[in-house]
């Protein structure tokens, strides 16, 4: 099970800018759930409070009001029934692809044979059981976040959460990444909930999609495309993937907005 | 202190100039030549001088041979070097967790920020007669002035390097519930390696100074002995062999500790390219 639900969250934040305090609303009583095996992505301009709806799900950030919880239990503080993919994957440079999936794995109690093991499966799940020895920085970029997805997987949380993974990579690469996390995401039915300022992302990958303003949740759209999706070229050609990439564009584009 | 880092980095390439099939000259090859001329230009000019004004290499070559066979020097040097290995080696054992723990946590910061920097810049010289009020004339006041001299740089080097911590990297270990001192020990310590190396680095000079000091204002002994004894002989050669000793020790300590930086921490030099150079 991986059901998560905002209920009536809000942040806010004080900037102190040139002696000038400034008050931030991030998140406006944001509301929404993800179900069970669901890919959920959340989607706005720069500043709308996706980011830090993810980070208050994780429990890096706490809300001021309202609450997440995770198949009921309320998120007080990090925990390992969520699994976090950092945006530039944020691996530790001193240790090895292999070494870093099994920190998160340590962390959790795991040992001995076990660790080993689990992290090695998981890799091989990314496709990087080759390259298990290399440090971050003999890894391009993409092999960095497949890494991170290892990490954050191997821990077998209930939900994943990716704050805009793929938005460092380049165009090809960042395709690529799409249809394995589509794939694993086949295979291990983990609850997804994926931060992207990508429409062309959010609508490929996600079931359905979370537009976010200013910190309020402006309109949730469903993405009626079927599973699974493997072949993008086909799916992007699809009259149903334009429209609903159209109707999010139009709505991003018709409010205005604050950066 | 740059002066001190060069010849560090130097030799660092002595090791893997193999590799550097371009049509540059090696490094260890400018430094060979840059001590070279020093040396030929300071013989020359060194040799129009009155004696007792200065020196120049085949009077300080000779003078070195002589205390060497007399035994002079070995004694001198194992004299100095007690005081200063253990000052030295007590200042990084005390100064890392105590930098760790000042950058770390906003209490102790707060407490002890301002007596390490304080600490940094108080003229130890004008302490000693204190010092020696407390600890007496022996080794344990010459430990305690390379301690207190090399100390500060690496508290402040290490705590300069916890606060510049990649405040994500402490985020993935929040993220998989690491604890307080898992987070301090396997993040904020690796990641500030470099750091501490360089305090290390820089304490090395200080360190060489303060042994030096403690040997001229308490009982006068060792490498310091042997410069105020033959100072005072007007035997201005004589008086050049333990300082020249200090600076080639220096030299060597750098590259040692360039060596274990190499080793602890061999993704570093990886990262910004010094591995290929």
């Amino acid at each position: 099970m991986g059901e998560v639900s905002f209920v009536e969250v809000s942040k806010h934040f004080t900037l102190h800018v040139d002696n000038e305090v400034h008050h931030v609303q991030a998140l406006d009583r944001v509301s929404f759930a993800v179900r069970d095996g669901e890919i959920v992505a959340l989607i706005g301009p720069s500043g709308c409070g996706k980011t830090t709806a993810l980070r208050v799900a994780m429990g890096l950030d706490p809300a001021n009001s309202g609450r997440v919880t995770v198949d009921g239990r309320e998120v007080r503080g990090c925990g390992h029934d969520r699994g976090m993919v950092f945006q530039h994957a944020e691996l530790l440079p001193w240790m090895n692809a292999m070494q870093n999936v099994m920190f998160g794995l340590e962390m959790k109690g795991v040992r001995g044979k076990q660790l080993r093991e689990t992290a090695e499966r998981y890799l091989d799940l990314v496709g990087l059981g080759n390259s298990k020895n290399r440090r971050p920085h003999q890894l391009s970029g993409g092999m960095k976040q497949r890494v991170g997805i290892a990490r954050a997987l191997a821990i077998d949380p209930k939900v994943l959460l990716m704050d805009e993974p793929f938005g460092a990579l380049d165009a090809q690469t960042r395709e690529t990444l799409q249809v394995e996390l589509l794939e694993i995401h086949a295979r291990t039915k983990k609850t997804i909930l994926f931060v992207t300022h990508d429409l062309d992302e959010a609508v490929l990958i996600a079931d359905r999609i979370v537009v976010m303003q200013s910190g309020r949740v402006d309109d949730i759209v469903e993405v009626p495309l079927s599973r699974p999706r493997g072949d993008l070229s086909i799916v992007r050609g699809l009259p149903e993937f334009n429209e609903v990439r159209y109707k999010i564009w139009r709505m991003l584009h018709s409010a205005p907005t604050v950066h | 202190m740059a002066d001190i880092a060069e010849p560090q980095k130097k030799s660092a390439a002595v090791s893997n100039n193999e590799t550097a099939e371009r049509r540059q000259t090696p490094r260890w090859v400018i430094t060979v030549a840059s001590v070279a001329v020093v040396l030929i230009i300071w013989e020359i000019v060194g040799r129009q001088i009155n004696p007792v004004f200065g020196s120049y290499p085949t009077a300080i070559a000779a003078a070195f041979w002589e205390l060497l066979i007399s035994g002079q020097l070995g004694a001198a040097l194992y004299d100095s070097l007690r005081p200063f290995v253990l000052g030295y080696g007590l200042a990084i054992v005390v100064g890392i967790p105590v930098g760790l723990v000042v950058g770390r946590f906003r209490v102790a910061e707060a407490a002890l920020g301002l007596y390490v920097t304080a600490g940094y810049a108080m003229p130890l010289v004008a302490l000693v007669p204190l010092l020696i009020l407390w600890l007496g004339l022996g080794f344990a006041v010459k430990v305690a002035v390379v301690f207190l001299m090399s100390l500060f740089p690496i508290i402040i080097n290490t705590w300069l390097g916890v606060v510049a911590v990649p405040k994500t990297l402490i985020e993935v270990g929040k993220s998989f519930v690491a604890p307080d001192l898992v987070i301090l020990r396997r993040i904020i310590l690796p990641a500030t390696l470099p750091y501490i190396m360089a305090g290390i680095r820089l304490a090395v000079g200080r360190a060489v100074v303060a042994m030096v000091i403690a040997e001229f204002f308490t009982t006068i002994s060792g490498l310091g002995a042997v410069i105020i004894n033959s100072a005072n002989n007007f035997d201005t050669a004589t008086m050049f062999v333990p300082i020249i000793i200090l600076m080639v020790m220096a030299i060597g300590l750098n590259w040692l500790i360039g060596w274990v930086e190499r080793r602890v921490a061999p993704w570093q030099a990886e990262i910004s390219g010094r591995d290929r150079e």
